[in-house]
């Protein structure tokens, strides 16, 4: 079995089966990060340029453990100034770090489409950790196997994103990928953090967190991005909380069954309670674990297919 | 020097003017029209333009020239090249150079370097000082050194009283004050929004950052009784607002580019930032109000925005990437292919888009087709298809989105004072 794609740039375009390949494949790595040595040799000899213009701590280390346990060779290239502020072109940094001969490209950018752009002016394998407002591919792919290893399955639950989708690079992934793969989906927030049309998508739209805790399995919930969003999009953190926050007494007089996830990081409080972010409802430290497990699946899929 | 234009199909819509015949033009100047004689073709160079049409010269008054300033992405010369190349005698320029068009010595360096030229520059002066939205700009000292009009290009006029106080001032001079609509709160994005920028993730401009701003200066120039231009229309609801304002006989007049009226925002899955542009392009419904808005007068007349970039500025990544496309040698083929071929204008109206209204925008005379009359002339055939290169293009840059393209209608050759450019050179005649 191997993938159809040749890069990770999003799901809007992946195939069911190769969602269902890279869950499957991840499910082997997940037992090997288990055992007392949590290293496989199935990418030796391969070179993985980490290649992030913006500062990403946990996608980061994610990706670059899940390169080590691999044994691939690898190298972070990380800035948060844009090339076009350090003098070089965007191309020549890649063109350059190309020239020392490396076979897969981890990027994350603040531009939409860069990875799309790589996969032009690069042979590398690109994979995307998170473009702009766009994809974060890897994001959703673990959000969906931390789904299936709670609830056994991905068709037919329904699943709810919550909090800023506007500015959210997760959100798109998550509608995108869980659709493929027979979820319904629906998205919970003030109208201000709804981008346009998004109910093109086939997604349904809340504005009563206590209505969308009710109807639905899996609340999948955004970070609220706290210098940008007060007073602007909502008028404070502390009005968010009160009408969007995720608290113990939201949960338990709606839906005790509810699973929450939470892609980090957490701002305690505002989108989530304390309570809720250590309580028995949320998978949130197994969907880091399952992460590594994702990437590895991804690297070795993409790197073993195009060698 | 004697040249013969023969057999063209001469239509000046100024003129009420379509009729097959020869031309004779002697030292640039138009010296017969028709019943040629062997006299006339003695010792004259004759050019074959059988079933190619004849108009007067081509007008494009919405083009960015580098200089002073970006000499490395165009210069007055190679802008000028590049609108002879595309069939135009004529440009205005938009004053967002470095510095802005705002003293008198800009406009006549401008004038200056663009002297001998086949291509008339006119200058557009700015309305604020540095294009900061603060202070007026010297209009009068501007107007004496030739400013045909006024524009913060880049940007609409800061405040309504700023825009107020230049469109009053403006009155003396009858001279319009040229909007980029486009309110600055709601501005900022790198395409239109809508369904696909929330498909591609990239932060977006709504129509109605367009809309308010074609709105307040509409009231405005009410107001006042000003004169005023709205730049690259492209939203549906700013040309019905324009379309009102002139029902109501208000002195608002429009253009739009070429790509509003030839390309959506579908074209940006590609994330090719040659798509990148501002206004961006819009939805399939405002192309259709575009071409609708041509057809019944609302929009006056078309202008390509030519704006140059550097292939290192354009490759950046998709958010950085600076706004806008070369569009001089581009212009006349998309209009023909797009508006003409597809039915929806007539020759009669194209020549009136790209050469009698914008020159009456700006109240510059409109070259005649008689005798006597010096020589402002384009000759294009307007069934020729070719492919777009744009290895081929006279501008320094190269950031068109229309390589490639095949389009039917081409320029053939232009005729301004005393020069003619034809198959790539330029000569005295």
């Amino acid at each position: 079995m191997s993938l159809k794609i040749k890069h990770l740039l999003g799901l809007q375009d992946v195939s069911k089966n190769d969602i269902q390949l890279i869950l499957d494949t991840a499910t082997t790595f997940r037992e090997v990060l288990e055992r007392p040595i949590k290293k496989v040799p199935t990418l030796k000899g391969t070179t993985v340029v980490n290649l992030f213009y913006e500062n990403s701590t946990r996608t980061r280390i994610s990706f670059e453990l899940a390169e080590k346990r691999l044994s691939a060779d690898t190298l972070n290239f990380s800035t948060s100034t844009s090339s076009a502020k350090k003098g070089e072109t965007f191309k020549d940094t890649v063109r350059n770090i190309e020239a020392m001969k490396i076979d897969m490209i981890v990027v994350r950018h603040q531009s939409a489409g860069v990875p799309l752009y790589l996969t032009r002016i690069s042979n590398a394998s690109i994979i995307n950790a998170g473009d702009g407002r766009h994809e974060h591919p890897t994001q959703a792919l673990l959000d969906m196997y931390s789904i299936r290893e709670k609830l056994g399955k991905l068709n037919g639950l329904k699943v709810c994103i919550v909090g800023d989708i506007a500015h959210s690079r997760v959100a798109l992934s998550n509608i995108f990928g869980l659709k493929t793969m027979g979820a319904e989906l629906s998205l919970c927030a003030p109208p201000t953090m709804i981008p346009k049309n998004i109910e093109q998508f086939g997604v349904k739209i809340y504005h009563d967190i206590n209505k969308a805790v009710r109807e639905n399995d899996v609340l999948n919930v955004l970070r609220i991005q706290l210098e940008r969003d007060a007073g602007t999009t909502i008028p404070s953190i502390r009005e968010y909380h009160n009408y969007f926050g995720i608290t113990t007494d939201v949960i338990e007089k709606n839906n005790k069954d509810i699973i929450i996830l939470h892609p980090g990081p957490i701002n305690r409080g505002v989108e989530l309670s304390s309570e809720v972010a250590d309580g028995p409802y949320q998978i949130i430290l197994d969907q880091v674990t399952n992460g590594v497990a994702i990437r590895m699946a991804v690297l070795y899929l993409l790197g073993t297919k195009n060698s | 020097m004697k040249i013969v234009l023969n057999k063209v199909r001469i239509i000046n819509p100024d003129q009420n003017l379509d009729e097959q015949n020869d031309i004779l033009i002697e030292n640039g100047i138009i010296r017969k029209i028709g019943n040629l004689n062997k006299e006339d073709f003695s010792n004259a160079e004759v050019f074959e333009f059988d079933g190619k049409i004849c108009s007067p010269g081509l007008f494009d008054m919405h083009v960015h020239l580098r200089e002073p300033g970006r000499e490395d992405t165009e210069t007055i010369l190679t802008g000028s090249n590049a609108a002879a190349a595309g069939g135009f005698t004529g440009i205005a320029c938009m004053p967002n150079t470095k510095p802005a068009i705002d003293s008198a010595e800009v406009v006549n360096f401008i004038k200056s370097k663009s002297e001998n030229h086949l291509v008339d520059v006119f200058p557009i002066g700015a309305v604020s000082k540095e294009r900061k939205g603060e202070h007026l700009a010297p209009i009068a000292e501007l107007v004496t050194a030739g400013a045909v009009a006024f524009s913060d290009d880049g940007v609409a006029v800061k405040t309504a009283s700023l825009l107020r106080n230049a469109l009053e001032y403006l009155k003396m001079y009858n001279l319009p004050l040229i909007e980029h609509c486009e309110d600055e709160s709601l501005a900022g994005g790198a395409m239109n929004e809508g369904t696909v920028s929330t498909m591609l993730g990239l932060p977006a401009i709504p129509t109605i950052a367009e809309d308010l701003t074609v709105m307040r200066d509409i009231s405005v120039a009410e107001y006042v009784d000003g004169k005023v231009h709205i730049a690259h229309i492209s939203s549906k609801n700013a040309v019905q607002l324009v379309r009102e304002a002139k029902a109501k006989g208000l002195k608002i007049t429009a253009e739009v580019t070429p790509h509003h009226f030839y390309l959506t925002e579908e074209a940006l899955v590609s994330y090719d930032s040659n798509y990148k542009m501002n206004p961006p392009l819009r939805t399939e419904e405002d192309v259709k109000a575009m071409i609708e808005g041509l057809k019944d007068g609302t929009i006056d007349c078309i202008a390509s925005d030519h704006a140059p970039h550097s292939i290192e500025e354009k490759e950046a990544e998709f958010i950085y990437a600076p706004n806008g496309i070369l569009g001089l040698e581009t212009q006349l083929g998309l209009a023909l292919s797009e508006l003409v071929h597809k039915n929806h204008l007539s020759l009669i109206q194209l020549i009136e888009k790209l050469s009698v209204n914008p020159r009456k925008i700006l109240n510059i005379p409109i070259p005649q087709i008689k005798v006597g009359e010096k020589a402002n002339l384009t000759i294009f055939d307007p069934d020729e298809i070719w492919t777009v290169d744009i290895k081929k293009f006279k501008s320094k840059t190269k950031n068109s989105p229309f390589d490639k393209s095949l389009l039917t209608g081409k320029s053939v050759a232009v005729i301004n004072n005393s020069k003619m450019y034809y198959e790539g050179d330029f000569k005295k005649i």
